[in-house]
């Protein structure tokens, strides 16, 4: 039921092209996820409006597939907020 | 498509300003993510209902139908969904979640003006 870290890279850019997509795996159990993704197209929308992209690019995997992937979208003026604990 | 489950929902949102649906209880949470959000609301002292969907198979699917969000917890603020547990979190660490719990009129802990 994993997904390949590659795998959810390259469905988020597929899905907002232009996105710098970083994803890490949080406990290198191929299963726990965080996807840091920094879009222009972000620009001008809500959390909630952000957070739908990524997941409309994710194709229904997440809560299937993906249970554990931390999501975290930035514009690309606000990078420096891009750290995660 | 209006599912009795929605009415169910609509009614939960209705009458209660802060619902979190979640997996698991306030007190037992059964996912980190369901806990990271309820930790939040206790630091804020903000009053919730808590729902848990584990034991309603209808309320799971439903949940994330009613707001087309696949995943879960889900936070709702005088009816309104905030968010999932990343998005409740950045925003209380930015402060964002106390400014729009004060502008809806929730009473919570302000650590700001202690």
């Amino acid at each position: 039921m994993a997904m390949d870290a590659s795998e959810i890279e390259r469905m988020i850019r597929a899905g907002i092209p232009g996105a710098d997509v970083r994803i890490e795996d949080l406990r290198g159990d191929g299963d726990h996820y965080a996807a840091i993704v920094t879009a222009g197209a972000f620009v001008g929308k809500s959390r909630v409006m952000q957070h739908r992209m990524v997941q409309d690019a994710l194709q229904g995997k997440l809560g299937t597939d993906l249970h554990a992937l931390q999501i975290h979208t930035r514009t690309p003026d606000n990078t420096d907020k891009g750290t995660i604990q | 498509m209006t599912a009795p489950v929605f009415d169910r929902i609509k009614k939960d949102l209705a009458e209660n300003d802060v619902v979190l649906y979640m997996k698991g209880t306030p007190v037992f949470p059964q996912c980190g993510f369901s806990a990271a959000v309820v930790q939040i609301l206790s630091i804020l002292q903000v009053p919730f209902k808590g729902v848990d969907i584990l034991p309603d198979a209808e309320l799971r699917q439903g949940i994330k139908d009613f707001t087309n969000w696949p995943t879960i917890p889900q936070l709702y603020v005088k009816g309104e969904f905030v968010g999932g547990c990343d998005i409740v979190r950045e925003m209380y660490e930015s402060n964002e979640l106390q400014a729009m719990l004060k502008e809806k009129g929730i009473t919570f802990r302000d650590q700001s003006a202690a």
